[in-house]
């Protein structure tokens, strides 16, 4: 579905992806881990356009038969509306808006009114609580309820592939637990996923293939059991001895 | 002091808070958005009464179309401002963006004197707009109270507009996080021509206003209003739009009863008077009045 090859990027002068390649296949969930630094959330920015790079290219198709695009030269509203949807690091919700409006800018593209209507019954669903309080600012809600927002705001798009940078980030166990259950639930309904997560542990436990990078390259990558049984990771990010 | 006198007063100040109002929301609706001020702001005014006197006093154009092409007007040098100065700067520091709309500014009031010369010219309302209204001890002109019901009914729309609309939420989400609205498909150039467009049309037909209100103009008419607006804007706490209308009627107000109930010996001091209240807001609500805290929008 989606195939980077050999991206280079810069952020200004800093050289921060030194080459990475990596694959995601339709209906898996692939996590990318790594230490702070090592080029994660830089290279979910550059799939989704916030940032072009130098040199390589990001294939991407929708359908298995379809022709695949080069979309790492293409503008981010428009890699939205092919279908890939990216919740930022930090959540991102807009804290001066409604979560009613932070849902509905989530489907800012669409023009289906009513499949947009049953989206947000079914995110809904999904998290109870953003339906209870929708004239809500989104910016006085806790960081669980926030992510549950931006969550839903992402899916309010209809991704095919959604990108998600460290949902984990700063929530209690309980609600990572819920957050994780949700994306495999939201896994099973079609959606692929491209994971950035700090918790390795989790991180491997949800996905079926994992990326190792360090400092801008790829130095490991495998299925998710392979890569939880090697001792390199083992030993810098799962805690083992 | 009769009450007369006193209420006579409060129309004025309200006329010309309704003035300053109007230009202090594109002020604030662009700083909003870019965290920019827009120092070409005032000229746009300039130009709005320059098509004013064009179409009005030379071609002869009836006024209220006349109203419609002043705000068209303002619109449209809105978007060649943000084209011309702040697109190209897009990333670059506030103080380079900063430096290009003063440049602007410059360049607009320089124009304006190369094309239009300097020699201020008569600027007159049609006489049905002169018609004197006599409400009790009150009076005013027609285009006075045209001035403040039409500076009302275009900041309802606009409020409307910005809260109730698919663009007014896009305009809000990009102004609160440029990279988030992109990844929502938002596309923040659109959105942000759009906000030059807005904040500018209110200020090319506050031209109009300004130059019937004070009978003439010249090309350097826009950088006192443009400068008090901006006032206007800090107080009410630049960024907010409802903010900058509540600073342009304070300041409006306060600046005519400054002048009108104390003794005329003081009234030269009014733009001192109006510098003054600036620096004493910023001492004491550094945000202004309904400004969001500044670490918190960072």
């Amino acid at each position: 579905m989606l195939s980077i090859e050999d991206i280079h990027v810069y952020r200004g002068r800093t050289y921060v992806l030194k080459g990475i390649s990596l694959r995601v296949e339709y209906g898996q969930i692939v996590a990318l881990l790594g230490a702070n630094g090592a080029g994660k959330t830089t290279t979910l920015r550059t799939i989704s356009g916030l940032l072009r790079p130098n040199e390589g290219r990001i294939l991407y198709r929708t359908e298995p038969n379809r022709k695949k695009i080069d979309i790492s030269r293409i503008a981010p509203e428009e890699i939205v509306r092919m279908g890939i949807s990216h919740c930022p690091e930090g959540r991102g919700v807009f804290s001066e808006l409604s979560v009613k409006e932070n849902l509905m800018v989530g489907a800012y593209l669409r023009n289906d009114k009513p499949a947009v209507l049953k989206d947000y019954d079914r995110v809904c669903e999904m998290f109870p609580i953003l339906k209870k309080r929708p004239n809500q600012a989104a910016g006085s809600m806790s960081g669980g309820e926030q992510m549950m927002l931006a969550l839903g705001r992402s899916l309010m798009s209809h991704p095919k592939l959604l990108i998600l940078d460290e949902p984990s980030l700063g929530l209690a166990p309980n609600l990572v637990d819920m957050i994780f259950d949700m994306l495999a639930r939201i896994n099973t309904e079609g959606v692929t996923m491209l994971l950035v997560e700090q918790n390795a542990v989790m991180g491997l436990h949800l996905a079926h293939r994992a990326y190792v990078l360090e400092i801008g390259r790829v130095i490991l990558s495998g299925t998710s059991k392979d890569l939880a049984c090697d001792e390199a990771v083992q030993k810098a990010y799962l805690g083992g001895r | 002091m009769s009450g007369g006198y006193v209420a006579q007063q409060l129309i004025n100040g309200l006329i010309l808070g309704s003035m300053y109002a109007l230009v202090a929301i594109g002020f604030s609706m662009i700083y909003g958005i870019i965290r920019l001020i827009n120092f070409a702001h005032g000229d746009v005014v300039m130009i709005g009464a320059f098509v004013t006197l064009g179409l009005a006093q030379v071609v002869g154009v009836p006024f209220p179309l006349v109203a419609v092409a002043a705000l068209a007007t303002g619109a449209a040098m809105g978007i060649i401002i943000e084209r011309g100065a702040f697109r190209p700067m897009r990333g670059a520091p506030q103080v380079t963006g900063f430096i290009a709309s003063l440049a602007v500014s410059i360049m607009l009031q320089n124009l304006g004197i190369l094309i239009l010369t300097g020699q201020p010219r008569n600027f007159a309302f049609p006489d049905y707009l002169q018609k004197v209204i006599r409400v009790g001890a009150v009076s005013f002109r027609v285009i006075d109270l045209c001035i403040m019901l039409s500076a009302l009914v275009l900041m309802c729309g606009l409020i409307f507009l910005v809260q109730k609309t698919r663009l007014g939420m896009a305009m809000r989400a990009t102004a609160e996080n440029l990279d988030v609205a992109r990844l929502m498909g938002i596309n923040i150039n659109r959105t942000i021509m759009a906000t030059f467009a807005l904040g500018s049309c209110l200020a090319g037909i506050s031209g109009l206003m300004w130059g019937g209100k004070f009978g003439q103009i010249d090309p350097l008419l826009g950088f006192v209003p443009g400068l008090k607006s901006f006032v206007a804007a800090v107080i009410g706490g630049v960024g907010s739009i409802p903010g900058a209308i509540l600073g342009g009627y304070i300041l409006g107000l306060s600046e005519v009863l400054f002048v009108g109930l104390l003794p005329p010996i003081y009234s030269a001091y009014r733009d001192a008077f109006v510098f003054s209240t600036l620096i004493l807001i910023l001492l004491l609500m550094p945000n202004g009045l309904l400004g969001k805290r500044m670490e918190e929008r960072a």
